[in-house]
């Protein structure tokens, strides 16, 4: 019921941004794979149970509780999902950065958000590319088994790993030269490019407000399900 | 052309470089002693934590205005050599001075601001969330005023014709571009001594042709280290040939392009 109107709120908002409502419901289930972690919940409960299914040695015996539980983490999560999502496809990345500065998070923080942000897509390349070298070079010969063993294949997956982990470390060495090289000196400092507005403030303030009224309001009146 | 085997390179080059500043009679000596000699790098010894030595006594000296070329094979010591001039290298002897300040101590911090140093890849010297950040940054860190940063970001990115590109994302960039901007996040900087290492590695004709373009504006001192003998020939009036951490020939660039046996030796080829 909560959850309903807080999708119905994501809704409202993403047709204020011109988004189409379906863009972000479809892409929220990017995250549905991690709800694997959850799905032991339905079965680890021990109230009411359901009906259970036999495994051989292994009995599960569904739970209703966790079943609810299970159904409630999953909707959540899709919410959440689409949350970020709305945030992310509204507003641009330094925007969120100012953000992050202007709401007191230490700069040290910031800063490594927006390093992570500039060097995802340059270390996903470099991946890539070793990826393909290895992929150029995993030819199999004309007659003869290739493909080496499951131990040999993970050892060059994992000097594959090492080898972006050593450029990476070499490439934050450079970075590091390049940022002394234009007078860093172990501070960040930073621009007040972008001031927060009163009435963003006020939008923040009643925002904020309103989720603590839901909140309060969901605690007082819905019957405890 | 001084041909002359490591250590001893003394030579009519600077010697000619200072008979022809006596010949524009400058009004005060030490104005013009700091002009002939705006980059002076004396005895340079340089040695890796690992104690590889990349530099076994480097003797150079640059004027005011001066564009030169360092040249030379992979390991020469060419990068290494240029990671001093701005104090992200500290000499293990000699030393360094950029525009009469000594590279050293409390002098790096205002060397750095007369030092534009261009990395080879721009993604190592692009990495702020946005291209104005990063231009900003050195002005920035220089301490100055925000309307002054501001005004040195806009000439930056117009003079390497990037104006309107201040929102977008370094990675949204083309190489050309980033190589580009990377140049302006230095000339925010006024810096009167720009350094670049490879600059036209992996451009494509147009990208190679608009950068060779870009640095015959440029009025500062210019130090670029490359490969690449045609950008040389083209924009480089001076060549210093460097190999195995010393600098084995100076001189005009045409004399040392011409050089057929130096450039052999060193494993250089003509344009």
């Amino acid at each position: 019921m909560a959850l309903l109107v807080l999708w119905l709120v994501l809704v409202a908002a993403s047709a204020l941004a011109r988004l189409g409502p379906l863009r972000l419901s479809r892409g929220a289930f990017i995250a549905a794979p991690f709800l694997l972690a959850a799905l032991p919940l339905v079965f680890t409960r021990p109230e009411q149970p359901l009906g259970s299914i036999d495994l051989g040695p292994l009995r599960l015996t569904i739970s209703g509780e966790g079943l609810r539980i299970f159904t409630t983490i999953a909707i959540k999560s899709w919410l959440s999902v689409q949350a970020a999502l709305l945030l992310t496809y509204t507003t641009s990345f330094h925007d969120l950065l100012d953000a992050l500065r202007e709401l007191r998070l230490p700069r040290v923080m910031v800063a490594i958000i927006g390093f992570m942000y500039r060097y995802l897509a340059v270390l996903g390349d470099e991946a890539q590319r070793l990826m393909r070298a290895r992929a150029a070079r995993s030819a199999v010969a004309v007659g003869v088994q290739g493909g080496g063993s499951i131990a040999w294949r993970a050892r060059v997956t994992g000097g594959m790993v090492g080898s972006l982990f050593l450029r990476s470390y070499e490439r934050s060495e450079r970075i590091y030269a390049a940022m002394l090289a234009r007078g860093f000196e172990g501070t960040f400092r930073h621009l007040g490019a972008r001031v927060i507005r009163r009435a963003e403030w006020m939008a923040f303030t009643v925002t904020l407000l309103g989720l603590l009224v839901f909140v309060a309001a969901a605690h007082l009146w819905l019957p405890p399900s | 052309m001084s041909d002359v085997p490591g250590g001893h390179r003394h030579a009519h080059v600077h010697q000619h470089a200072e008979d022809a500043d006596h010949g524009h009679g400058h009004a005060e000596p030490s104005d013009q002693q700091a002009t002939d000699r705006w980059v002076e790098i004396e005895h340079l010894h340089y040695a890796y934590p690992d104690g590889h030595e990349a530099l076994s006594g480097v003797d150079l000296r640059i004027g005011r205005g001066e564009k030169v070329a360092l040249v030379g094979p992979n390991g020469a010591g060419k990068s290494t050599l240029l990671l001093h001039l701005n104090g992200i290298n500290r000499p293990g002897h000699g030393s360094v001075d950029v525009a009469g300040i000594a590279v050293r101590g409390d002098g790096i911090r205002r060397a750095r601001s007369e030092v534009g140093l261009v990395f080879q890849d721009p993604d190592d010297q692009l990495f702020s969330p946005t291209v104005f950040a990063d231009v900003a940054f050195g002005p920035l860190h220089m301490g100055l005023a925000e309307g002054e940063i501001h005004d040195r970001v806009e000439r930056a990115l117009a003079a390497v014709g990037m104006s309107g590109f201040e929102r977008r994302l370094p990675h949204h960039l083309s190489l050309g571009q980033r190589k580009r901007v990377a140049l302006a996040t230095v000339l925010s900087m006024d810096p009167s001594v720009l350094v670049f290492d490879e600059p036209s590695s992996g451009l494509d004709p147009r990208g190679r042709r608009q950068l060779i373009g870009l640095l015959r504006t440029l009025t500062q001192t210019v130090i670029v280290a490359t490969h690449d003998m045609r950008l040389v020939a083209e924009v480089l009036p001076r060549t210093v040939v460097m190999d195995g951490g010393l600098i084995v020939a100076d001189g005009p660039t045409d004399q040392i392009l011409a050089d057929e046996a130096l450039l052999e030796r060193h494993g250089l080829e003509r344009p």
